[in-house]
This record gives C-alpha cells, structure tokens and sequence, in this order.
C-alpha cells in the first residue's frame, strides 16, 4: 500500500466514524479544535484505525503525541513500516 | 406551594411517533400489538410485543451524539423536543439551573448484553468503543438530554419498575411545586428488544393468545391471560402555573396531585390495599373528592392477579359508581417504565381531542372487574379530573391526579 493509499483510508474511515465532510480532511486540522473530536472520540479512534488496518494501538509514545490528521497520517505510515521491515 | 401545569407533551409509541397520530389511534381503538418473529425462533414463551414503527434514530440525532444512547434515549430525545415544541419555550429558555430532567427507566439491557459481547469477540475492553457504558445505564436519559438539551437543573432517573415513569412525573411536578424547579422535562422510556424481555417472558406473564395479536392485551376482561410487553417514550413539559401565565404559554392541563404508597408484601403480586392508599392520598393532595374524579386511567395490564387487585382496591375508594375506567394497555400494551409517564401523555392526548379512550378487547366481566365502570368504547366527552394509577415489582404505586379545562 502506498502513503497516498494509506492517508485515503485514513481520511475516508474517519471521515464515516465521525460524520465529517471530506472536504475537511486536510493534513494541518487539529482533532480537537478543526476536526470537533473529544476524547471519547480518540477511544473510538484507535477501533477506526485498527480495523482499517489490521495492527494493534498499544498506549504508545506515538499516539500520544497526536494532535493534527497530518500526525495521525505519519503514525500510521511510521507503524505499517515496522510492521513490513520485520522478517516473517 | 406552586400549581404544576403541564404546557407541553410528545411520545413515541407503537400507536404512532407524534401527538395526532397517537390521538387518532386512541379515539379509534386500534392495537399496536404484533407478533415477533425473532422471539418466536429464539425460544420465548410469547413473541407478542408492541411495535415502534417508522422511528429511525439516524433521521434525529448524529452518530456521534446517539453514540451514547440506546434507541429508547433518543425515541426520549424525540419526545422531549415534540415536548418543548410545543411548550414554545425557546431554546434558551430550558438552559438555566430552574429546568430539570427527571424521566423513569429501570433496565439498559441490550447495551449491557452489546458490551459483553463485544468484549468476547474482540478479546480487549479498549475494543468495546466508548459509547457503551454510558448506554447501558439507566440515567442513560437524563445524562445524555442533559447534554443534548443544555438543562442545568435537576438530572437524574428514576428506576421503580413498572411505576417508574409515574412517580419521574410525580416528583417532578413535586420539584416545581416545592419551588426548586421553575419547569421539569419529565417522562419515561422504555426498551422494546427481546434481549430485555426474555428473563420476563420466563414468568410466564406474558399473553399467548398468539391467533390474533391485537386482541392479546385485554385488561379487565374475563379471558385476560397476561400482558404484552410494548414500550417507547413519552415526555412532558412540567412548569409552575403561574410562570406558564405570565410568559402566555397555552396550559394544557394541571398536576393537580401525586401520591405514592408500597405495598411491602409480595416482590410480584400487588397487594389489596397498597394502590388504594396512594389513590386515596392522591385525590386527597389534589383537594378533590373521589366523586370528583371522572376518569380513571388504570394500570391494568392485563395478567390475571394484578387486574383483580387494582379492580378491588379502586372498588375500595370509588364504591359502587365509580368513574369511566379505561386501561390503554388494551392497545399499547404495558409500556412498564415508561407507562406511568405515557397514561399522563395519553390522558393530556383526550382532554385536548374531548374524547375518552376506550378499554378495547373487554367482551366479559370478572366479578372484581363487574364493578368497573369500563369505557369499551371512545366516550365523546373530554375527562375534567383523571386519576392515573401506576404499580411496579416489589409493590411500589404510583397515583397522580390531572385536572383539565381549569
């Protein structure tokens, strides 16, 4: 999967999770702020992401450190690279 | 002490989602009774039930504000706001510490099944999804139109079975008449979903008159042979009189009185005279005489001991003449939480149209019910005082009394 693969489904299953137009899914909005999400949301989140593809969310540094859908973007391509450089 | 008017109501039930459909089907005797398939294929004793139709949550609240509600929630959500609606209070006229919520809800059993389940499947708990726990508890209501509606006054459910939504009335008619609330959103709610309904149907409670589903629910009558489970919301717009005045609002009609009483007996079966107390203690509070009151909206669901102790116990207050008695569980069947709360809406519903709705299914007497003045059909005058009765497991009652045309 391509990053541009991946920030589309990022941005498209949020987009459907939390009723949000497509038109805002910009890189630079905040989830809090731009985006309106609260921290139930983020619970929800982590679900979003997982499902779409297919890895485990632990209570990492990572995710901590997430404010914008540009973070979001970077995390999930930063955790599908670790997940195909490891020998199977 | 304040006068309680009731300025606004709205119900969501298997007799219709709106105030004109619900009225046009209580004048005709229609049954919103039918029979559910999936419960019969699942193992239930009875598959009858009443049915919500036409009411999708999705065409009323976002995902992510219903992500907190169960169904009944938002079917309250949706009362309530028909409630303020027509009550033409604004928006910001509810945003105050002098509005509260008080509603009746005494289960959340399907989001407490959904979350176990979705815990077994998915083997994490951070896989649950956040809004579980606030669907499956039963202030469920209260916290999530607290949220939606900006209220800050009283916020809180109460749970007292099948009374419940008659004494969320009762006290909050006693919270604005107390002066601590100026106006109370109140009601009740009620789940219609097997899931809530299966340990009830093991009592064996329930009607299996199966060959004709609207015909199942009939209180009072000779041939009763259990209750039909139903449910939905029913919501009202409680505010002091004389606020309601000042502000030109339309009253609909008073909460003239409300009494309570418990049987402390059987966890089942109602006892001879717990209901009678609070009838006699409501119509007291009410400062009326029984023979004052023209209409009683019965509790009567349709199960053989608990028709025959509420015929005997308002036999005991009204003596040989008593009013016209209808139960509209004959067409609702027992809304349990939330139809303490559904009788006030439904008796509101009458005084408004002038009618009084008919007991449907009633073709025999008993000897308790014999001395019932039964209403079998739609008696063309609206009712001027109605006594509401409600009673739950454990033996806990619930009367208010109404007054209209004032």
């Amino acid at each position: 999967m391509t990053n541009l693969e991946i920030i589309g489904r990022i941005d498209r299953s949020i987009a459907e999770e939390f009723e949000i137009d497509m038109e805002e899914m910009k890189p630079e909005k905040t989830l809090f702020q731009d985006l309106g999400l609260d921290s139930l949301d983020i619970v929800d989140l982590v679900i979003v992401l997982e499902t779409a593809f297919g890895f485990k969310i632990r209570e990492e540094e990572g995710i901590r450190k997430i404010r914008t859908l540009g973070d979001i973007h970077s995390f999930v391509i930063q955790k599908k690279d670790e997940l195909e450089s490891i020998p199977r | 002490m304040h006068r309680v008017a009731i300025t606004g109501i709205g119900i969501v039930s298997c007799l219709g989602n709106d105030i004109e459909s619900v009225g046009e089907a209580l004048r005709r005797g229609e049954s919103g009774v039918v029979s559910d398939p999936e419960r019969e294929k699942i193992g239930f004793r009875s598959p009858l039930t009443g049915a919500i139709r036409d009411f999708d949550p999705r065409n009323i609240l976002s995902k992510k504000q219903s992500k907190t509600m169960p169904d009944f929630a938002v079917q309250a959500f949706a009362a309530a706001s028909d409630a303020i609606r027509m009550s033409r209070l604004s928006t910001e006229e509810v945003q105050n510490d002098g509005t509260g919520l008080v509603f009746g809800c005494d289960s959340s059993c399907l989001a407490a099944v959904e979350q176990v389940d979705l815990l077994r499947q998915r083997g994490e708990t951070k896989l649950i999804g956040s809004g579980q726990v606030f669907r499956s508890m039963t202030s469920c209501i209260t916290m999530n139109l607290n949220t939606l509606l900006h209220t800050r006054g009283a916020c809180w459910t109460i749970s007292s079975a099948c009374a419940s939504g008659g004494h969320a009335v009762g006290q909050a008619a006693d919270l604005i008449a107390f002066g601590r609330q100026e106006r109370v959103i109140c009601g009740g709610a009620q789940e219609i979903n097997w899931e809530s309904m299966c340990s009830f149907d093991a009592l064996g409670a329930f009607s299996v008159r199966l060959q004709d589903p609207k015909c199942a629910s009939r209180p009072f009558d000779a041939h009763r042979d259990g209750l039909v489970p139903g449910g939905g919301a029913a919501a009202l717009v409680l505010e002091r009189l004389d606020k309601a005045k000042e502000r030109g609002a339309r009253v609909l009609g008073e909460i003239r009185g409300y009494a309570f009483s418990s049987d402390g007996n059987h966890i089942s079966i109602p006892s001879e005279g717990g209901l009678q107390r609070a009838m006699r203690k409501a119509i007291s509070l009410s400062g009326l005489h029984p023979r004052d009151i023209d209409y009683i909206c019965a509790h009567a669901t349709s199960t053989p001991a608990g028709d025959a102790a509420e015929a005997r116990n308002i036999s005991a207050v009204f003596g040989a003449g008593t009013p016209w008695v209808s139960s509209l569980k004959s067409m609702t069947g027992h809304e349990l939480w939330m139809s303490g709360a559904s009788q006030v809406v439904y008796s509101t519903i009458m005084a408004m149209e002038g009618f009084i709705a008919p007991n449907i299914n009633f073709s025999e007497p008993d000897a308790d019910s014999a001395k019932l003045k039964i209403a079998v059909e739609p008696i063309p005058h609206p009712p001027e005082h109605v006594l509401c009765n409600s009673a739950g497991f454990g033996g806990t009652n619930s009367c208010l009394v109404l007054s209209f045309g004032q």
